[in-house]
């Protein structure tokens, strides 16, 4: 059984709430069957209206939407056989677990004891054995979170659509119920669309991630090539930390540029621009920057230390550095840490292919 | 022994003591704030209450003018002819009436129990005045000399019946039954059954005005809880707008629309629902009481079920149309459980107000759209049976109760959700 490649097919879909704004642009956005597919992006940016509109709750202003080839635009939330976790859960709370869980079953008629079975069964995928006759009351808010997904794929949906289910989870719930989500959808292979405004969840459980701003997919790639290789620099800024430098390409070839800042030239990799002249903003990761480096770096530069923050497993360096002082070094915490003091000077050093010039801010 | 130790503070004080004194002060200031309406319920509430009781089951009068007649009466097995001391001792509290000028009251009081004590007792009265009897002589033969009905067991029987002090014959008229002479319970004729069609009849009234304003108050609701703020605020105004226009205002502009030669007749004879010469009776019956009143009591339903609906997520209906559910089986499983608290607090508002009211159906109701409640006020102010209003009173307040205990029993109270 071959995956269909565009099982959820986004086929130039717009979306306008008031008739003048348009909160999805033009949106294209192919979903292959079994994958983990993360939307991402500030609140406002249309993620969440493109899951309304998968599921159904929200028409797309023009365009279609295609389930497994069938434009599903005029079928109804309910005949589409979409899961859904809702960001507050949505349990029914005047209905026991057992109730919850089997309500997308008796809706759609199945026999008592295949209800049983299947509950049963959707309950020890998310470890809840033993909880059928509680109340949504009595359960904490990861136990409440794990029957919503049960619930969401109790009925054997073709497609589990997940919006911002961890937001109301604290820090280390938050991280344990990620990896349970993954597991899951690794064990039974369900295609899942999820949409966070947490960058960290969605490099943590995505095949791909879509980034969204501004009702446009800005990137769409998996979790390493979107930290590594952002396109632009939204998507740099958006994905992990970042240090900019905003110049003028003064001189480029195949792969390496001349960026001119106020008060120096560096070097760096030229992904967005494409001739001389061209404003630009020069993205470079903090772990990519190091103190004193042994081998040769293409960009040598000396630095004064303005703040010294300790984070326990590493150590952030806030730098003067080249007229700006927000760039920001990440020191991983070993047992040959640096003496780090402030208002010290220190060289910093990166290669030209991490500093990724990119679109202009 | 462990589980026994009391907890100290650390000033070896026993920590519950400490707490008690602690939280002294707090209570004596909670309760200073609350003394002012608890005083005010005392007085105007349960006072009147209590005051109302005493009145509806009081039937003191007989027993304090013939306080010597019933002593004696107590020996007396109540199947023959009383004896002479029962006899004479009646004389004796009945001659010191006379000297009150009180016996008058005492006739008509016993001729309410049995028909023809007023001559009987006149009779005698006749008799004191003009100091025919004996008083060295055996008084029971003179007093059967005087009135044959003296000589009647049936009669005694009736003054015996006068002696507790209390009496539920007030209740029982409510119910439209009485006392028989032998003592036994027994229902008025068929045709004379007034009370029991007008409790009937509210409780009908009542009931279908809940069913209407929840019929018509239920989609309002719904509507104020998911409009966007500025259309819900428009029209929860609308929804408040008859809510601050005066009670008898409302009524008396629906006599103007109900009336034959109203607006809303106008209005049908216009479109040609009906001829011109045969225009409907909206008003002075039933019908103009439901309108009037379900308009009036329909943002008692709103508001309650406005409130519940509104903590209602609209994620949940979204969750059981995603989850399969069809419109109608998310709403009827998921949302419509959600909205009984509501349900239950508008209704029970709704019917209990209903079953009390007064103005509206005294001036829409006509003869056959009037309530108990204007049965109590006709006794009030008419008749000035003030006993009997405040037995009918208690009676409408106990049916309220026990409405409210079954509702109890079936919903909780506990799941009354009012705002």
């Amino acid at each position: 059984m071959s995956k269909n490649p565009e099982f959820v097919k986004f086929d130039k879909v717009d979306k306008s709430y008031d008739g003048k704004v348009l909160v999805v642009k033009d949106l294209q956005l192919d979903i292959a069957e079994g994958e983990f597919i993360t939307m991402l992006g500030p609140s406002g940016s249309g993620k969440t209206t493109c899951l309304m509109m998968l599921a159904g709750f929200e028409t797309p202003t023009n365009g279609e939407i295609l389930l497994d080839g069938n434009i599903i635009s005029n079928i109804p939330p309910h005949k589409r056989g979409i899961g859904m976790v809702f960001q507050n859960y949505a349990l029914f709370p005047h209905m026991t677990v057992y109730e919850n869980l089997a309500f997308p079953l008796r809706v759609r008629k199945v026999e008592k004891d295949e209800i049983d079975k299947k509950v049963d069964k959707a309950l020890s995928m998310v470890s809840l054995n033993g909880f059928e006759s509680r109340m949504p009351a009595q359960l904490s808010g990861g136990q409440q979170q794990r029957v919503a997904v049960a619930r969401a794929l109790v009925f054997d949906p073709a497609v589990v659509l997940m919006d911002e289910p961890l937001g109301a989870l604290d820090k280390n719930l938050r991280e344990s119920m990620q990896y349970e989500i993954k597991h899951i959808h690794e064990s039974i292979g369900v295609t899942v669309v999820y949409v966070t405004h947490d960058q960290s969840e969605a490099l943590t459980m995505s095949n791909r991630i879509a980034v969204f701003n501004d009702g446009k997919v800005q990137q769409l790639s998996n979790p390493a090539e979107l930290y590594e290789k952002p396109v632009n620099s939204f998507v740099a800024e958006f994905i992990g930390e970042n240090n900019t430098f905003n110049g003028e390409v003064s001189d480029i070839d195949k792969d390496k540029c001349k960026v001119k800042l106020v008060n120096a030239e560096i070097l760096a990799n030229p992904i967005s621009v494409k001739s001389k002249g061209e404003k630009t903003t020069v993205s470079l990761r903090p772990e990519r920057a190091l103190i004193n480096p042994k081998d040769k770096m293409d960009n040598m530069f000396t630095g004064k230390i303005e703040e010294v923050i300790y984070h326990g497993d590493h150590t952030r360096v806030r730098l003067d550095l080249l007229g700006s002082s927000e760039f920001i070094l990440k020191v991983p915490n070993s047992t040959s840490n640096l003496e780090l003091k402030v208002k010290e000077d220190i060289n910093i050093g990166w290669n030209s292919v991490d500093a990724r010039a990119l679109d202009p801010k | 022994m462990s589980s026994e130790t009391k907890i100290l503070t650390t000033d070896g004080i026993p920590l519950e003591v400490s707490l008690k004194k602690a939280e002294r002060k707090n209570k004596i200031k909670a309760f200073a704030l609350v003394a002012p309406l608890l005083l005010f319920l005392v007085i105007t509430y349960i006072f009147p209450i209590g005051e109302m009781f005493t009145r509806s089951i009081d039937d003191k009068m007989i027993t304090n003018m013939l306080p010597k007649t019933f002593k004696e009466m107590e020996n007396w097995n109540g199947k023959e002819l009383p004896s002479e001391e029962v006899f004479s001792s009646f004389y004796y509290d009945y001659k010191a009436l006379v000297e009150k000028q009180e016996h008058g009251k005492l006739g008509q009081r016993l001729n309410k129990e049995k028909n023809g004590f007023n001559s009987t007792t006149k009779r005698l009265f006749r008799s004191i005045k003009r100091k025919k009897i004996d008083e060295n002589a055996s008084i029971k033969e003179q007093m059967m000399k005087v009135h044959k009905n003296w000589g009647n067991v049936e009669y005694w029987q009736a003054i015996k019946r006068t002696a507790p002090p209390y009496t539920l014959a007030k209740y029982l008229k409510g119910m439209d039954m009485y006392y028989a002479p032998d003592g036994s319970i027994v229902q008025v004729d068929e045709d004379r059954r007034i009370h029991r069609i007008l409790w009937l009849r509210t409780l009908e009234i009542a009931f279908f005005v809940t069913l209407f304003c929840f019929l018509m108050g239920y989609p309002i609701a719904h509507l104020l809880a998911t409009l966007p703020m500025k259309y819900s605020n428009l029209l929860m105004i609308c929804v408040l707008l008859p809510f601050w226009t005066s009670l008898l205002v409302r009524t008396a502009s629906w006599m103007i629309l109900l009336q034959q030669q109203g607006v809303v007749n106008d209005f049908f004879v216009m479109i040609g629902l009906v001829a011109d010469d045969n225009r409907p009776e909206m008003m002075y019956n039933k019908v103009g009481t439901y309108v009037a009143m379900t308009q009036i009591l329909l943002p008692f339903m709103v508001l309650p079920l406005y409130s519940v609906m509104k903590t209602i997520s609209p994620s949940l209906m979204r969750a059981g149309k995603s989850l399969g559910g069809t419109p109608f089986v998310a709403f009827w499983k998921v949302y419509f459980p959600l909205t009984i608290p509501g349900i239950g607090a508008g209704c029970l508002l709704v019917f209990i107000l209903a079953i009390g009211y007064y103005i509206t159906p005294a001036l829409v109701g006509g003869a056959s759209g009037t309530l108990i409640s204007n049965q109590i006020a006709f006794h009030m102010k008419q008749t000035l049976d003030w006993s009997f209003a405040s037995a009918m009173g208690l009676m409408l307040l106990t049916g309220v109760l026990v409405i409210y205990w079954i509702y109890n029993k079936l919903v909780g109270v506990d799941n009354i959700k009012l705002g």
